[in-house]
C-alpha cells in the first residue's frame, strides 16, 4: 500500500521560447545618468550584433510561474528521503543560505584589497582549521570547486611530491569498487591505471595489493568507507604497504560522513584526501552543483598545494603567492567561497560533539535499513556496514525485474530511488544511503515501500516493469535521445 | 540537535532492531588503531542566532557593500530578486543531478533552456550544462581541441585573464599539451596578429583568445579564426564578461568556453560561478560535462533526459572526455532565470548601458590602449595606482585593479570597470582622483 | 540466430568475411544483443592501418561503451557510413547490412586462427 503520497495535478508548462511574444519584457533598468553611446561608433560596426535570434521575450510573472511550475516536477530532499548511495543527500540547513547572502560576503570582490577582505579570509581560515581537525591532516587547500576537481588536485600533489623526490612514477592503483572519477582523474594527471579486484568481503586484498605495489606505483586511490559502505579494516596495513615502497595513499573522502568525529584519515595512514562539502558538510546539491572539494594533506605535501595559500602576517590574513614548489592554480580566485561559508555554518551549528552524533545517526540509519530489508533483498556482502548498504536484485531478477525497475516503482511510493547499478562489483546493485537527517517514521515508510515492492514483484512483475505509473512523465526514451540528439530548442 | 530528527527512545529502539545495545557497537568494524580516541577539538554547536551574528560580524569587515570599480573577471551587475526567489525553492536547491528523469523534469527543462540560450548567445550549435567556471572551462576546451585535431600544443593570448592562463598551465602540464603565449599590440591592446602568425604551426591544436580581453578590449575574433583555420588549428573563444554578448557579434569560433558570473551570480569573493563550453555540432561528442537532450516518454509527451553520457567518467572511466562529474546546476539556473527576465531587449539594453557608463568614465580619464572597449579599460593615472586607490578609499570607494601584478610592463596603470550599477557621481570622484 | 558458416569469429565478438585480399568486419549478433539498443558507432577513417587484436573503434549503448577489436590486420578501405545516421541497423542486421569496415588484408593467413561459426556459438553459449 502506498502511504507516503497521493497524486494531485501538476501544471503543464511550455519551454520558455514558446511563451515568448515580441515586445513583452520582464525587466526595467533605471534611466541612464550619463550620455548615451552609439555601439557601432564605440565598438566598430563589424563588432556589433543584430538582435539575438530566438531569445525569449516574457514578463516577470510568466518567469515566476514558469520556474514554479517546473519546480513541482522535481523530487527534492525537502520532500523526503533521497537515498542515493554515495551522494549523501542530507538536509540543507536554511541558515547557511541566509548567511551566504549577507552583503559583505556575497558582494565581496576577489580582488578587493586584503585589508577589506579580512572577514572573508577569516571564513577560510576557520574552515581550514576545522577540516584539518576533522581529517587529522596538517594542511588544506579550499580551492577545488568540486570532488572530482579535488581528486585532480590531490593526484597532481602526489605527482609533484614524487617528482621532487626524483621520480613521478607511472601507475595509480584503483580498486574496482571506486567511483568513475578516480580512474578518470588519474588519467588526466598523466598516470596509467591499474585496477585491483576486491576480495570476498568487498575489501582490498592485502596479499594482492602487496604483489602489485612496487617502485612504479605513485599512489593508491581508496574510498573509505568504500562504496559498499564497508570500512577497509586493514587500512593501516594498506598504508604501510604503500609507504614501504615510497608510494602515497590518496583517500576519496566522498564517504567522510561515516567517519567525522569517529576516525581521522590522518591517523590511519592517509597522505592526501579530498572532502565533498556538498556531501558531509550539507551544502545543497542544487540539481548538480555547485560543490566544494577541499584537499587536505600531510605536512610533506604542503609545499605543493595550489597558489595562493592563506597565510597570516602581522596579525592579519594575507594570500601567499610566493610558492615556488606549488602545482600552480587549479582555478581562478580562491575557491567556491559561497559554498565554504555554508560548510562553516554547518560545522558551527553541530560543533565537535554534534558532528560525532550526526555520524552515529547516519550509521544507525543505514544499519536499521539493512536489518529491516535483509529478509527481502539479497545482500552480496553480509558484513557490518557504515553509512550505506548495498543490496543486489538477485532474487527479483529471477522474475525479470532489475534494480532499475525497482527504482522506478519506488517513485510511485513517493521516494527518490537509491543509486542504481553501482558499485560495479555488485551485479544489479541497489545502493542505499539514508543519511542522518531522516526520522524513524520516514525510514519505516521506506522499508514498507521496499517490502511492498518485493511482494508486487512476486505477484505482478509486469506492473513493476512498467512503473512509474503516477508521475506526470512516464519512462523516457533515452535511446532516441542518444541516437538523434536534440540539445537545444529550435 | 535541530537537524537530527530522532528522540533518544527512537535511537534505542532502532539499535535494538539491529541487535545492538550501544551506538558504539555500530563502529566495531573500525579497528582501534584507526579510531579517534578523543572528542574533536572543536567548540560545541551553536544556535541559529549565534551563527547569523557571527557571520554578520565577518561580513562587515569586508568591502562588499562599497561602490567599486573592480572588474577583471568578476563584475557587479544587479541581481533581480526573482533569481533568488527561484533558486531558493527547495525543489531546485535540494535535488540531485537529474539521473531519474521521471522526477527531475523541472531541472532537466531548465538546463535545456540554458543550453539553448547559450547557443543563441554564442552562435554555437550545442552547449553543455555548465562547467565549474571560466578558468577551468578553458583548459577543458584546450584538451577537447587536442582530441579533435590529434595535435598537441595550445597558443594562448597574453590578454586572456592571467588566472585562466595559470589554470591552463596546471592542467596542460601532465596532458602533454605544451602551452605558448602570444602577445598583444602595445598601442591597441588587441592581440598581436604578427606574433600569432609566427607562432602558428602544424603542431598547434588551438588558439585561445578572450574578448573583451582582460584589458576590456574587443578582439577581432573573426580574423583570428581565419588565421587559426588556415593552419588547421581550432579557435577557442573565451569571455569573462558575459553581458558583452548582448551587443557583440558572436565569434566564428570552434569552441566557446566562458564564464557566466555576470548573469546574476554574486561576486561572492570569487565563487561559486558557472562556466560553460559550447561548440559546433560535429564536435559534440568531444564535449566534457553533462548534456540534456529532448525526447519523449512512453505516452508520447515531450520529455528531457541526460544524454550522450558515454563520454563521461561514470561510464568511460579513464577514457572519458574529462574527470568532471557534476556541474554548477544551481548557478547555471541563476543565469537562466536572469536571461529569461532580461530577454532579447533587456540584455541588449543592459549591455548598452554598461558601454555608456564605461565610456563616460573613459572620457574623463585616459585609456592606455586605443582598441574598442566594452565596460572596462586600462587607465594611466598620474600618481601610483596604489596611491589613487588609497585616496578613493578615503571617500569610501574601492578603486581599480593595479595591473603591475599581472603585467610588469603595465606598471603604473590600473584596470577600471563601470557597470549599470556604477553611479555618475562616483565616476566623477574617480576622475578627480585620476586628474 | 544463425552465424554464417563462411565467416570467422573472435572471442571479442567480431566477425570477418575474407575474400582474397579484401575482408569485411562486423559485430556479432551476440555482441549487439548484450549491448542492447546501440546508439552510436565510432569507426576509423578510411586509410587507417589496423592491427589484429588491437582496438579500432567502439559501439555505444545509452549506458555502456564497448571497444571493437580487429580480427585481422589491414588497411581500412571503406567504412559503413549508414551507421552514423542509423546505428539501430546494428541491432537489426549485424551479420549483413550493418557491417562495420572493409579492409585490404595485410597477411592472408590470419583469419584461419579465428573461431569457426560452430566454435564461436559454443563459446558464447558457455560465456553467457
Amino acid at each position: 500500500m502506498i502511504r507516503k503520497v497521493r497524486s494531485h495535478p501538476t501544471q503543464n508548462e511550455d519551454v520558455i521560447f514558446e511563451r515568448s511574444s515580441p515586445g513583452k519584457i520582464g525587466y526595467q533598468l533605471p534611466p541612464l545618468d550619463v550620455p548615451e553611446v552609439d555601439p557601432a561608433a564605440a565598438l566598430g560596426n563589424e563588432h556589433v550584433r543584430a538582435s539575438i535570434d530566438g531569445f525569449p521575450e516574457v514578463s516577470e510573472v510568466e518567469v515566476i510561474r514558469h520556474f514554479t511550475r517546473l519546480s513541482t516536477w522535481n523530487y527534492a530532499i525537502d520532500l523526503g528521503l533521497y537515498p542515493l548511495g554515495s551522494c549523501t543527500m542530507k538536509y540543507n540547513p536554511r541558515i547557511n543560505e541566509a548567511v551566504a547572502r549577507l552583503e559583505g560576503l556575497a558582494w565581496a570582490h576577489p580582488y578587493q584589497p586584503e585589508n577589506l577582505s579580512q572577514g572573508a579570509m577569516e571564513v577560510c581560515a576557520r574552515l581550514e582549521e576545522a577540516l584539518c581537525e576533522i581529517t587529522g591532516l596538517d594542511a588544506i587547500t579550499l580551492q577545488p570547486a568540486a570532488g572530482a576537481h579535488g581528486e585532480l588536485t590531490g593526484i597532481l600533489l602526489v605527482r609533484a611530491f614524487l617528482e621532487s623526490q626524483g621520480n613521478a612514477r607511472r601507475k595509480v592503483l584503483v580498486p574496482d569498487s571506486a567511483h568513475g572519477t578516480n580512474p578518470a582523474t588519474a588519467a588526466t594527471a598523466g598516470y596509467a591505471i591499474h585496477n585491483i579486484a576486491s576480495n570476498e568481503h568487498g575489501m582490498i586484498d592485502l596479499a594482492q595489493l602487496a604483489a602489485v605495489v612496487d617502485e612504479d606505483v605513485a599512489a593508491l586511490m581508496v574510498t573509505n568507507p568504500n562504496t559498499l559502505g564497508v570500512f577497509e579494516a586493514n587500512i593501516v596495513k594498506i598504508a604501510e604497504i604503500l609507504h614501504a615502497k615510497g608510494a602515497l595513499v590518496y583517500m576519496d573522502g566522498a564517504n567522510m560522513n561515516a567517519l567525522a568525529g569517529m576516525a581521522r584519515p590522518g591517523d590511519f595512514g592517509v597522505d592526501v584526501m579530498h572532502l565533498n562539502l556538498h556531501k558531509t558538510f550539507s551544502t545543497p546539491h542544487g540539481g548538480g552543483g555547485p560543490g566544494g572539494g577541499p584537499v587536505a594533506v600531510r605536512k610533506h605535501l604542503e609545499p605543493f598545494l595550489p597558489t595562493p595559500r592563506l597565510a597570516r602576517s602581522a596579525g592579519a590574513f594575507t594570500w601567499d603567492y610566493d610558492r615556488p614548489q606549488s602545482i600552480g592554480r587549479m582555478r581562478a580566485y580562491y575557491g567556491n567561497f559561497g559554498v565554504l561559508v555554508r560548510a562553516l555554518a554547518y560545522i558551527l551549528a553541530h560543533g565537535g560533539p554534534g558532528l560525532r552524533n550526526a555520524t552515529v545517526d547516519a550509521v544507525l540509519n543505514a544499519n536499521y535499513l539493512r536489518h529491516k530489508l535483509a529478509p527481502h533483498f539479497d545482500l552480496p556482502y553480509d558484513g557490518p556496514n557504515m553509512h550505506e548498504v548495498v543490496f543486489s536484485d538477485e532474487r527479483q531478477s529471477a522474475k525479470g525485474v532489475r534494480t532499475g525497475d525497482i527504482a522506478k516503482r519506488l517513485i510511485d511510493y513517493g521516494f527518490h530511488p537509491y543509486t542504481v547499478s553501482f558499485p560495479l562489483i555488485v551485479h544489479g546493485a541497489l545502493m542505499i544511503e539514508p543519511t542522518e537527517t531522516e526520522s524513524k517514521q520516514e525510514l519505516d515508510l521506506f522499508i514498507d515501500a521496499m517490502i511492498s515492492i518485493a511482494k508486487e514483484i512476486e505477484q505482478d512483475p509486469q506492473m513493476v516493469l512498467q512503473s512509474p505509473h503516477t508521475t506526470r512523465t512516464s519512462r523516457v526514451d533515452e535511446v532516441t535521445a542518444a541516437r538523434k540528439p536534440i540539445l537545444r530548442w529550435r | 540537535m535541530r537537524y537530527l530528527p530522532k528522540s533518544d527512545a527512537e535511537r534505542q529502539e532502532m539499535l535494538a532492531a539491529c541487535g545492538l545495545t550501544s551506538a558504539e557497537a555500530l563502529f566495531a568494524q573500525i579497528p582501534a588503531e584507526a579510531r579517534l580516541q578523543r572528542p574533536l577539538d572543536l567548540a560545541a554547536g551553536i544556535s541559529e542566532y549565534e551563527i547569523a551574528d557571527y557571520f554578520k560580524s565577518l561580513a562587515v569587515k569586508n568591502a562588499g557593500a562599497l561602490p567599486s570599480f573592480l572588474g577583471a573577471g568578476v563584475y557587479r551587475h544587479y541581481r533581480p530578486v526573482v533569481v533568488d526567489a527561484v533558486v531558493s525553492r527547495g525543489e531546485f536547491l535540494t535535488s540531485y543531478t537529474p539521473y531519474q528523469s521521471e522526477i527531475s523534469q523541472g531541472t532537466l527543462m531548465t538546463i535545456f533552456e540554458f543550453q539553448t540560450m547559450i547557443c543563441q548567445l554564442t552562435g554555437m550549435d550545442a552547449a553543455n550544462a555548465s562547467m565549474y567556471d571560466g578558468s577551468t572551462a578553458v583548459p577543458e576546451a584546450a584538451m577537447m581541441a587536442a582530441r579533435i585535431t590529434g595535435r598537441r600544443g595550445a597558443l594562448v593570448a597574453r590578454s586572456v585573464h592571467p588566472e585562466y592562463r595559470e589554470v591552463l598551465r596546471t592542467y596542460a602540464r601532465y596532458q602533454n599539451l605544451p602551452v605558448e603565449e602570444f602577445g598583444y599590440d602595445a598601442q591597441s591592446g588587441q592581440i598581436d596578429f604578427t606574433d600569432l602568425d609566427a607562432k602558428l604551426n602544424a603542431e598547434i591544436a588551438c588558439v585561445i583568445l578572450q574578448s573583451p580581453n582582460f584589458f576590456g578590449i574587443v578582439e577581432d575574433a573573426r580574423k583570428a579564426a581565419e588565421l587559426a583555420h588556415s593552419k588547421g588549428a581550432l579557435l577557442i573563444f573565451t569571455f569573462s564578461e558575459a553581458v558583452s554578448l548582448g551587443i557583440l557579434e558572436p565569434p566564428n569560433a570552434d569552441i566557446v568556453a566562458g564564464e557566466l558570473q555576470s548573469f546574476a551570480i554574486s561576486p561572492s569573493y570569487g565563487g561559486p560561478f558557472a562556466g560553460v563550453i559550447a561548440t559546433k555540432e560535429k564536435f559534440v561528442r568531444q564535449l566534457p560535462g553533462r548534456l540534456v537532450g529532448q525526447t519523449s516518454d512512453t505516452n508520447g509527451n515531450r520529455a528531457f533526459c541526460l544524454t550522450l553520457a558515454t563520454r563521461e567518467q561514470h561510464i568511460r572511466r579513464e577514457k572519458s572526455t574529462s574527470n568532471i562529474c557534476t556541474n554548477q546546476a544551481l548557478i547555471a539556473l541563476m543565469a537562466t532565470v536572469f536571461l529569461e527576465l532580461y530577454g532579447k531587449q533587456g540584455l541588449r539594453e543592459l549591455a548598452t548601458q554598461n558601454l555608456a557608463k564605461a565610456h563616460y568614465l573613459g572620457s574623463l580619464t585616459r585609456p592606455r590602449f586605443t582598441g574598442p572597449y566594452f565596460n572596462e579599460f586600462v587607465a594611466r593615472p598620474p600618481a601610483e595606482p596604489a596611491e589613487v586607490n588609497r585616496r578613493l578609499l578615503d571617500r569610501s570607494i574601492v578603486g581599480g585593479l593595479p595591473l603591475e601584478r599581472f603585467y610588469p610592463e603595465l606598471a603604473g596603470t590600473m584596470l577600471l570597470c563601470a557597470t549599470e550599477m556604477t553611479k555618475r557621481a562616483d565616476m566623477d570622484l574617480v576622475a578627480e582622483a585620476l586628474a | 540466430m544463425t552465424y554464417p558458416g563462411n565467416y570467422r569469429y573472435t572471442k571479442e565478438h567480431e566477425w570477418v568475411d575474407q575474400q582474397g585480399d579484401t575482408a569485411t568486419v562486423g559485430l556479432t549478433f551476440h555482441a549487439q544483443q548484450e549491448l542492447g539498443d546501440i546508439v552510436y558507432v565510432d569507426l576509423p577513417k578510411v586509410g587507417a592501418k589496423i592491427e589484429a587484436g588491437k582496438r579500432f573503434g567502439s559501439v555505444e549503448s545509452v549506458k555502456a561503451v564497448s571497444d571493437v577489436y580487429a580480427p585481422i590486420s589491414g588497411e581500412v578501405t571503406e567504412i559503413n557510413e549508414t551507421l552514423a545516421s542509423a546505428p539501430e541497423k546494428l541491432n537489426q542486421d549485424p551479420h549483413g547490412a550493418a557491417w562495420l569496415i572493409r579492409l585490404r588484408v595485410d597477411k592472408t593467413g590470419e583469419a584461419a586462427n579465428l573461431l569457426s561459426a560452430a566454435d564461436y556459438q559454443k563459446y558464447v553459449g558457455t560465456e553467457s
